[in-house]
């Protein structure tokens, strides 16, 4: 890669802060410690990790410490929260989520499916908004945990979680959040909410990559998933990841003090590079809720042309994007987000999410603002859903391929 | 991203005979916009010779799609129709020097897109036959319609079986948990139940009546002598005859096969021409197997290794 490479990737991982790493490195060397141990080598670790925990704890607004369970990433916090509360109360034999959650969430839930459990997949409208008077409706005693995203990672659009947890609250059933795109980007205050457990993962602020935490709210019933050693007061089992924790407290230190410049700075920034993609290219529009989003996502659909396609030739001028397209996947349907939000073909498979961070500048936002026209119009003129005009009417006419 | 090959990304990025050729008198169209890649080809075929003489064309679809299309173009163009639709998706893939596994139907594509024109041409109806499912086994490009039918018409029971009869499930074994899950369904249709970790039922009971015979025939070999019968060298010249056998059809696809080493009831090959991952050289193995088998009177397992595997042991 170019040393001048535009990053705007930010939701799939973001890179480490230099004060994270740098508070890290102690840990690979004089700290090696083993936090149980009772000597000064372990004893030291342990105070460190009991700082992190501190600071990951007032990011999220947690009551209190013990509440932070450590974990290896926000999968492993998500497949402990769902399997946690089925376990935890085995006659309850439903789990509500959406639609549109990451794989994380739906291949645990479509396991459990397979294992005879109920699950209510919420849709989304077109603009991958949730309806709640559904969601109430199906709030009752058999269903074992609601869990929820707080941000689709793909377009950024947030759900009303925080009324949704008061709901289930209300209705005596357990609340989960995947929060792992909304912590860092929006507030979150969780000793006001009623959510009983909230996943979230390091590499999307700053800190790295394979490690996570869960938010146990105190009192909520729970089994773990990896038995073993006291650590974690035994919820998490298995010698601390002593140095990403460290890491990770560092990282939502600096989350915590850049919320504000997150929600304007990058909220600019962002609103930016949208106005100037959709005032240079034609036929292209913002996926989600335009009004309810994460401050750093932008999803553009560009029509007739491949999500993959665009994102190699961007990746020749230097720019990582990404795409909620098949080709990307190595499946033949566009992204189930898309899908569900009834995005039309033609523009599903080109949609490109551009995620910012901290670390983006007004320069290379002009500079991707620039170069995106070139890349959409090449690809369209190879597109056999194009003339040189436009779109081909009436493309059922124009191009019609033997098999569809 | 993708492990693209150079001659993928050459071939993106500056892509040949892009556009509609002018007055074309063959136009073949295939994919669609649900699909995620559509392409359509157009020839210039002189009406005399039948030689394609201009080829172009327009496609909607990633990467490897644009490339394959672009690749396609070129392989064709100055050849006769006849000789043209010779050219397989694999000599596509080929050409650019190999597609993962994931992307080995936009080569698909590109034949069919060929096949089209051509029936186009000759004032034909052409009809797609090639059905595309979900990917199931990466290692050897293995669609999931492949593995159903061939469970279907061969009353397939086991993940072994699977695995011999079209490959999937043959090399890293990640995919084995999908298999089993389409077996259990595939076996519940047919009103029996999927025991996933029985022993094999083809060497624990006697033969039931398989349409094809690879499963019992293998068990009748294994039978006949479970000690090898033959010195090292009388073994290996077997196999050799075996190789013999079916190379022919192998080379009629600009292929080969070469031994590399016995051991034990394991025979090494390497497969030239044919990308190891293709479903033809899954048949091709399964073909070979059986003829070893039947030379050797003994159970073996014939395995392709790759180029790379070929390069670590230095051969
Ligand atoms: C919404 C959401 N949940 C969960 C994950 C998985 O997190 P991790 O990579 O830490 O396992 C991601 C990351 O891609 C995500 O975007
Ligand atoms: S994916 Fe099928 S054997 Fe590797």
């Amino acid at each position: 890669m170019t040393v001048s490479g535009i990053y705007f990737d930010n939701n799939a991982t973001t890179k480490v802060a230099p004060e994270v790493l740098e508070s890290m490195l102690p840990f690979f060397t004089e700290q090696f410690g083993n936090p149980s141990s009772i000597h000064q080598f372990g004893n030291q670790v342990g105070r460190k990790i009991n700082s992190a925990r501190c600071q990951v704890q007032n990011l999220i607004g947690a009551e209190f410490d013990s509440e932070v369970i450590f974990t290896s990433c926000g999968t492993e916090s998500n497949a402990t929260a769902i399997l946690s509360s089925v376990k935890a109360q085995p006659q309850r034999k439903t789990i509500i989520t959406t639609a549109v959650e990451h794989p994380a969430i739906l291949a645990v839930c479509d396991q459990l499916d397979k294992e005879g459990y109920t699950v209510i997949r919420l849709d989304v409208d077109e603009k991958g908004r949730l309806d709640l008077d559904t969601y109430k409706r199906q709030l009752n005693d058999d269903v074992a945990l609601v869990t929820i995203m707080w941000a689709n990672n793909e377009t950024g659009t947030i759900f009303p979680v925080v009324e949704m947890a008061e709901l289930a609250s209300k209705a005596g059933v357990m609340f989960h959040t995947d929060a792992v795109q909304a912590v860092g980007k929006v507030p979150v205050d969780l000793r006001t909410t009623k959510i009983d457990m909230l996943s979230l993962s390091g590499h999307k602020l700053h800190a790295p990559k394979g490690i996570g935490a869960l938010y146990l709210r105190r009192g909520t019933r729970f089994r773990p998933m990896m038995r073993g050693g006291h650590q974690e007061r035994g919820r998490r089992a298995g010698t601390e990841n002593t140095a990403s924790i460290v890491g990770l407290g560092v990282a939502a230190e600096l989350a915590q003090k850049r919320i504000v410049a997150e929600n304007t700075t990058v909220r600019g920034l962002r609103d930016r590079l949208e106005n100037g993609i959709l005032s240079a290219n034609s036929h292209c529009y913002v996926t989600g809720d335009l009004s309810n989003r994460l401050p750093n996502t932008c999803n553009v659909a560009f029509e007739y042309i491949e999500g993959e396609a665009i994102l190699m030739m961007l990746n020749k001028k230097g720019i990582a994007a990404s795409s909620g397209s098949a080709c990307t996947s190595g499946s033949l349907e566009p992204s189930h987000v898309m899908r569900a939000m009834g995005i039309p073909f033609t523009a599903a498979h080109g949609s490109i999410r551009f995620s910012l961070s901290y670390y983006n500048t007004q320069d290379e936002i002009d500079r991707v603002v620039s170069a995106v026209p070139e890349v959409i119009s090449r690809l369209r003129q190879l597109s056999p859903y194009w003339s040189k005009e436009g779109p081909l009417k009436e493309n059922a006419q124009a191009f019609s391929p033997t098999y569809a | 991203m993708w492990d693209y090959s150079e001659t993928v990304k050459e071939h993106f990025y500056n892509p040949r005979n892009v556009g509609a050729v002018e007055d074309a008198n063959a136009i073949g169209d295939v994919g669609s916009l649900s699909c995620g890649d559509a392409l359509r080809l157009t020839l210039k075929v002189n009406p005399e010779t039948e030689v394609i003489e201009e080829a172009g064309f327009q496609t909607f679809g990633c990467g490897s799609a644009i490339a394959s299309s672009s690749a396609l173009t070129e392989m064709i163009k100055g050849k006769k129709l006849d000789e043209a639709l010779e050219v397989s998706n694999q000599d596509i893939a080929d050409y650019l020097e190999g597609l993962p596994p994931e992307k080995m139907h936009c080569s698909v594509m590109g034949r069919e897109a060929l096949q089209a024109a051509v029936a186009n041409y000759r004032g034909e109806v052409w009809k797609d036959d090639h059905e595309e499912g979900a990917l199931i086994c990466k290692c050897f490009a293995i669609e999931e319609p492949l593995i159903v039918d061939t469970i279907k018409a061969n009353k397939l029971s086991s993940v072994q079986d699977v695995a011999n009869y079209t490959k999937a499930g043959a090399g890293c074994s990640a995919c084995h948990e999908k298999i089993e899950e389409i077996l259990d369904r595939e076996l519940k249709a047919r009103g029996e139940i999927f025991v996933p970790n029985a022993v094999r039922p083809d060497l624990a009971k006697e033969p039931r009546t398989v349409d094809a015979s690879i499963t019992s025939e293998m068990l009748a070999a294994s039978k006949k002598a479970t000690k090898p019968k033959f010195t090292l060298v009388q073994r290996i010249q077997k196999i050799e005859k075996a190789i013999a056998e079916v190379r022919p059809t192998l080379q009629a696809d600009r292929g080969d096969v070469k031994l590399i080493d016995v051991q034990d009831k394991t025979v090494f090959v390497s497969l030239t021409g044919a990308c190891v991952g293709c479903q033809m050289a899954g048949l091709t193995l399964n073909g070979l197997q059986q003829k070893i088998m039947e030379e050797l009177g003994e159970f073996v397992q014939v395995v392709p290794l790759s180029k790379r595997q070929l390069e670590e042991a230095g051969l």
